[in-house]
């Protein structure tokens, strides 16, 4: 704490003014209240949560434990603390599909995946210095639903967490911590790798606004699966045989497809995650250059699709020519996790 | 008072008898009995300590296996290495302290290569420095970044604590990004390469501060923005040196990362519950889970940065991080960051990551080879890039020659190769000179091979290196910088003997057409050594005349002078047959070329220093010695009254040795001739000198050793001329003190010699040389009063002058008298008593004069004892002068009355000469007598005396009493 040291000597006049006579204490309230304030700090019981996992991160059926730790500088009363462990869809709708207002008010209602409270210690006391009260909590999703994998995404996120309350007495604030834990959805089946390979010429463009000043090109390019373990990078490869003009730059975007269904149909939405450099520059020709990507952590999941909500991926593949004429080929990819 | 009639009686008898002595008799007396020791006394305390050294020394010794790979010093994966990289103790300060920068950095990396190089990994340091001293620019540069303020001190934001949740966390690690972007990105232009390094170093120390102050994120930043400079060509000719900064500072970061995952990971060994410190040699399933995440989150932030050369960049610097998880992931790891390489499209920025790449895994992963030879491939498939429309373009723009162009891949595919080469075998050398050959024959590449093969493998095959050469494609690189490579390659290792003359000829048919002098002199440069080492004294006269033909012409060789030398010391080195070089035609002409003042002093000293060096045995070819006169005449002539005493030193010390090193052997003469012409040459240095005259001191005894004694007319007539040289030498010195001690000693030689007319001579001159002498001498490079020199070289004086004989032209004692004169008026600066002591040594001295048989002799030289045959009139003499020193040594006893110190003084003198009295005067002369009481008395008048001094003077006394019953007389009285 970095305020820990010089408040100590602000504090004692303090401690002698509110308890020397409530007069003073309406009077100075504002320099009072600034002073209380540190005083929380030192007199300060400070909660936390600690995951015997450091990785924190969980499948369903497993346990989550670890330990609540109290530490404070002098006897610390309080009313209970509870330990609860939080899951929950949060879904919203997109303005652009929408509309500003339907947006902010037909926001969803978040779907409540996991709820469950522990009483961690009954009204009483914790001694001065630390305490920890180890707890563990078995992951099991409410009624009939699964827990889907952590995932924060622009519309819908999936998060996970365990929130420590602790009650206390009229004069001081309650105090709380939370602490987000990721759950990984297992679909425990084998990938079978789903191959593809594919050639760009100018003659198998779709939308090119005109035919005449397009560059000739030949690519070759393999990937390896359009199947994907999110665990495992995305790879492939991509060979230019052939380019009249000269490539500035190549990369790989990887674009996630969120769609929300609510009463009024559903709003589907396509942003970026991420994009990764792949070839910077003329590159040279008949040389595989390989194509390499890693799934980024809560920002992919596993592809999901539910009654109200979709999570979906995909990725472009972007060769930018010199004179930043840009050629994008997208491949829709399933993401698992095995 | 009191005391000053006291003495009034007592000193007016004063006149001095000495004590007739038997010197046989004495000597035998004090001679006690010895036998022989078998054991030394220090015997046990020294026998140990050898045994000791002669212990250690085979374990200082142990050499470590010759497998590179076995070794225990080895890279990445075995124990020590890891020590020798995460513990080092230097590196711990650079990364602790902020101050520490780059330097100490690059020092303590440099130690740590160090240790791989006994193993024959090869070395980044050796290359580090020849990068930065050779591709410079004076182009203005800039660098983008966001992390030097030109605001002034850099404000740092506190971090918060312990964010509450992940988001939490992740908002305050992006406001630190923002915090970076917000238009604080500035391109920093118009930089000259020194603003440019040191803004460099500034960035090196930003992020060591940084990662100090817990802002990983800013530290992660700084190494992006960093590895993004490399993809930045806009100054081509700095880049390598760009590159080096830059790695240098991914360097440091990698080293932070790692050492911070090591140090954070604690593990619990087997049947323990206390967590410690990973081993050094640690084992992935002993790093804890925690470490692993830590490490795994480093690469995934990495490995979604979007550029594709800083994440390769910050990607391989962390690459040792790997060693936490599986061995299998590092090596996946390397090879796939090989193929990565394949998207950077300029040619040049893509060796030069190859390079990064192969210099981070050999260090990490020395056994591994696949990525490199990847890394090799793909440079060969890919060469043709170089000849591509947009990399001609940009090197057109930048207005420098393809040949410069191609000169910058040197570094980077030098190194590539260099970490193949490394344990290669002969099969795989051929196989990738193959490869070379068959994609692209191409001279940069050729060159490559030349300069990181093994020398052995290049000499094997050096005549097949030479057609390669030659019939290498031209793209520009020049085919002189291949030879030259070559050349500096077969200095190394040898070719095989019948190809030796073949690829000279090849080599120098192609030198020989170099027209423009710089070309030429960088090949002969680095081809006179092959030409040296391996060749005769034909084919050094026609590659010397070569050199004078190319570079006579328009007095070209003046802007070489640099290179000449470098020429002149390579000779040097090789050929130490110094009567066969210095006798070739064609090297005393190339000789003449360092025209230039300064530089041929430089030359002659080059000269000078090697003969010294490698010539071990004297010399007489008289060749030899009249060049290397010559050449310690120019080093002599270029000493003058500015030139620094070390210098001075230097030059004296090389002449010094060269004087020592020409011996004729019998032929004495010619000997004292040379050092006659030496005398000529060198006069303005001391040293030289002084040598000189030893020199011929020495010559003049070898001279009496080997008539033994016995001069013929011809003998001594050279010993006297040797005199003679030493009399009209010694005053041209400077130094007093030498100028008195060589007196002295040529005096004795040529007594000794029996000159006695010069011995005369020589002794009258340091008598004269005494008068001048400074007040103080400098010792060690301070100033020291010069009378404890004085003193002493007076008393050996006058041990001397006791067997000189006098001349019978000229009265008895002359030297004697003169002497005392000095003594008498010398000044002495810390008083009398000094001068009191000298009287007494005179006074011994005359007591040894006036014996019948003197103490010592020199042989054949008959001694005033016999010349006079202890004459009454000659005692007379004697006992005449005693009286004069006694009255003045009573004199001054006289003035000493008053005040403590004085009369404290007064007691000392008066026991010295008590002593002295007592020691060598006769007793039984009642004069003597009477005057040793009164001295006696005097020195315990005012109870001053000294009782250590008294006690001394009484056990004297004691001891004469025992067989001197004057002796005992006068110990009675005093005691009485």
């Amino acid at each position: 704490m970095p305020l820990s040291t010089k408040p100590t000597q602000h504090c004692k006049p303090l401690t002698l003014g509110v308890g020397g006579g409530l007069p003073c204490f309406i009077t100075i309230g504002l320099a009072v209240r600034h002073f209380i304030s540190f005083d929380i700090v030192i007199m300060a019981t400070v909660l936390d949560i600690k995951l015997k996992r450091a990785t924190k991160v969980y499948k369903e059926g497993e346990v989550v434990a670890g330990t609540v730790v109290i530490e404070s500088k002098g006897e610390c009363s309080h009313q209970g603390v509870t330990l609860t462990a939080d899951g929950s869809v949060s879904l919203q709708l997109s303005s652009k599909s929408v509309g500003v207002f339907e947006a902010f008010y037909n926001s969803v209602k978040p779907i409540q995946l996991l709820s469950q409270v522990l009483e961690i210690a009954k009204p009483g006391k914790f001694p001065s210095g630390k305490t920890e009260i180890p707890f563990e909590i078995p992951l099991k999703a409410k009624g009939n639903k699964k827990l889907y994998e952590s995932y924060h995404g622009v519309y819908i996120s999936i998060q996970y967490s365990l929130v420590a309350d602790m009650k206390r007495g009229m004069l001081s604030k309650d105090l709380r911590k939370d602490l987000e834990f990721l759950v990984d959805f297992n679909h425990g089946d084998k990938l079978k790798p789903q191959p593809l390979d594919f050639t760009l010429t100018p003659e198998n463009l779709q939308n090119a606004k005109s035919k005449s000043n397009i560059p000739k090109f030949k690519i070759n390019g393999k990937i390896d699966s359009l199947l994907c373990n999110i665990t495992d990078p995305f790879t492939g490869q991509i060979t230019i045989e052939s380019c009249s003009n000269p490539i500035k730059s190549m990369e790989l975007q990887l674009l996630r497809v969120e769609t929300c269904g609510c009463a009024e149909g559903y709003a589907k939405d396509a942003t970026e995650i991420q994009n990764i450099q792949i070839a910077e520059g003329d590159v040279a020709h008949h040389i595989a250059i390989p194509l390499y990507m890693v799934f980024p952590r809560l920002f992919t999941a596993p592809t999901l699709t539910t009654n109200n909500f979709k999570i979906e991926f995909e990725i472009n593949l972007v060769v930018v020519f010199k004179g930043d004429m840009v050629l994008t080929e997208n491949f829709p990819i399933k993401v698992t996790r095995v | 008072m009191h005391a000053h009639y006291d003495y009034s009686f007592n000193l007016s008898s004063t006149f001095r008898k000495p004590r007739q002595r038997n010197y046989a008799f004495e000597k035998s007396k004090l001679t006690s009995d010895r036998k022989n020791t078998t054991s030394h006394p220090l015997g046990d305390l020294v026998k140990p300590t050898i045994k000791a050294i002669t212990q250690k020394k085979p374990v200082t010794k142990r050499k470590p296996s010759t497998t590179p790979n076995s070794d225990p010093l080895g890279g990445g994966t075995d124990p020590l290495s890891m020590i020798t990289s995460s513990h080092d103790p230097l590196s711990v300060l650079a990364v602790g302290g902020n101050e520490s920068g780059s330097f100490s950095k690059a020092r303590s990396s440099s130690i740590e290569q160090k240790a791989d190089r006994e193993t024959g990994i090869p070395l980044w340091s050796d290359l580090k420095s020849n990068i930065l001293a050779k591709y410079t620019t004076s182009e203005k540069l800039s660098i983008t970044t966001s992390f030097l303020s030109s605001r002034g001190g850099d404000v740092v934001k506190t971090v918060r604590q312990s964010p509450a949740t992940v988001s939490d966390k992740m908002k305050n690690r992006l406001e630190q990004l923002d915090d970076f972007e917000e238009g604080s990105v500035k391109e920093m232009l118009n930089l000259s390469q020194q603003d440019y390094v040191k803004r460099i170093d500034e960035l090196n120390k930003a992020l060591i501060t940084a990662w100090d102050q817990d802002q990983k994120v800013k530290a992660l930043k700084i190494a992006i923005q960093c590895a993004k400079m490399l993809a930045d060509t806009s100054v081509m000719q700095f880049y390598p040196s760009k590159f080096v900064l830059v790695t240098e500072i991914l360097d440091t970061f990698g080293k932070l990362v790692y050492n911070r995952i090591f140090e954070k990971s604690t593990y619990k060994p087997a049947g323990s519950t206390k967590s410690v410190q990973l081993p050094a040699d640690f084992t992935p399933d002993q790093v804890p889970e925690s470490a692993k995440e830590t490490c795994r989150n480093w690469f995934f932030k990495i490995s979604s940065v979007r550029e594709l050369i800083p994440r390769f960049y910050v990607e391989a610097a962390i690459l040792k991080c790997y060693s936490f998880f599986k061995p299998s992931e590092m090596s996946d790891a390397l090879s796939r960051l090989a193929v990565m390489v394949r998207g950077i499209g300029n040619p040049l920025i893509a060796a030069y990551s190859r390079c990064y790449l192969c210099r981070v895994g050999i260090i990490i992963n020395p056994r591994q080879k696949d990525y490199i030879k990847k890394c090799f491939g793909d440079t060969l498939l890919t060469y043709h890039q170089i000849q591509s429309p947009s990399v001609t373009q940009g090197v057109t723009k930048q207005n420098i020659s393809m040949s410069v162009y191609l000169t910058l891949y040197s570094p980077a595919v030098d190194w590539i190769l260099m970490c193949m080469f490394d344990d290669c075998d002969d099969v795989l050398f051929d196989d990738i000179l193959k490869q070379v050959n068959q994609s692209a024959n191409s001279a940069l590449l050729l060159n490559g091979i030349l300069r990181s093969a093994k020398p052995q493998s290049i000499a094997k095959k050096a005549v097949i290196f030479i057609v390669l050469i030659r019939e290498c494609e031209d793209t520009g690189f020049p085919k002189r910088i291949l030879y030259n490579s070559l050349g500096s390659r077969l200095s190394l290792a040898d070719p095989p003997e019948s190809d030796k003359l073949k690829i000279l000829n090849e080599v120098w048919k192609f030198i020989t057409k170099l027209k423009e002098p710089s070309e030429y002199v960088a090949c002969a440069e680095t081809w006179i050594e092959y030409v040296m080492k391996h060749f005769g004294k034909k084919e050094m006269n026609t590659v010397l005349s070569d050199i004078i033909k190319h570079l006579l012409p328009d007095r070209a060789f003046e802007e070489f002078y640099p290179n000449l030398l470098t020429i002149m010391a390579k000779i040097l080195d090789h050929v130490h047959n110094y009567a066969l070089l210095f006798s070739l035609e064609k090297f005393m002409s190339f000789v003449d070329l360092f025209q230039k003042d300064s530089i041929k002093i430089k030359a002659a000293k080059i000269i000078v220093e090697a003969f010294c060096k490698y010539q071990l045995e004297s010399v007489n070819d008289p060749v030899v010695i009249s060049t290397v006169m010559y050449m310690c005449k120019t080093l002599h002539d270029s000493v003058n009254a500015l030139s620094l005493d070390d210098e001075k030193r230097s030059v004296s010390q090389l002449i010094n040795q060269f004087i020592h090193k020409v011996d004729y052997g019998s032929n004495f003469e010619q000997q004292l001739n040379f050092y006659v012409d030496s005398r000529a040459n060198f006069t303005n240095l001391d040293p030289v000198m002084t040598e000189l005259v030893q020199c011929v001191n020495n010559l003049s005894i070898t001279t009496r050793k080997v008539v033994r004694g016995n001069h013929s007319p011809k003998t001594s007539a050279f010993v006297r001329a040797c005199s003679a040289y030493c009399f009209i030498t010694i005053p041209s010195l400077d130094n007093t003190f030498i100028q008195l001690n060589l007196y002295l000693l040529s005096a004795q030689v040529s007594l000794l010699n029996r000159c006695l007319s010069q011995a005369e001579a020589l002794f009258k001159a340091g008598i004269a040389a005494l008068l001048e002498t400074p007040s103080t001498m400098t010792v060690d490079g301070k100033a020291k009063s010069s009378e404890g020199f004085v003193v002493q070289y007076i008393q050996n004086f006058l041990s001397s002058l006791v067997i000189v004989p006098d001349n019978p032209d000229q009265g008895v004692l002359i030297l004697f008298k003169g002497l005392l004169n000095v003594i008498r008026g010398y000044q002495f600066d810390s008083g009398e008593t000094v001068r009191v002591k000298l009287y007494l040594a005179v006074l011994s001295s005359l007591s040894a004069i006036s014996q019948e048989k003197y103490l010592y002799h020199v042989d054949r030289v008959e001694s005033n004892d016999t010349l006079y045959g202890h004459d009454a009139k000659f005692l007379g003499e004697v006992e005449k002068l005693s009286v004069t020193v006694v009255d003045e040594i009573l004199n001054h006893l006289k003035t000493l009355t008053e005040g403590f110190e004085n009369l404290k003084v007064q007691s000392h003198v008066s026991l010295l000469t008590f002593e002295h009295i007592v020691a060598y005067a006769d007793l039984a002369d009642e004069a003597m007598f009477q005057l040793a009481k009164n001295l006696w008395s005097l020195s315990q008048k005012h109870s001053y005396a000294d009782s250590k001094q008294v006690t001394k003077v009484m056990t004297l006394l004691k001891r004469k009493a025992e067989s001197n019953e004057h002796a005992s007389k006068l110990m009675k009285k005093i005691n009485g």
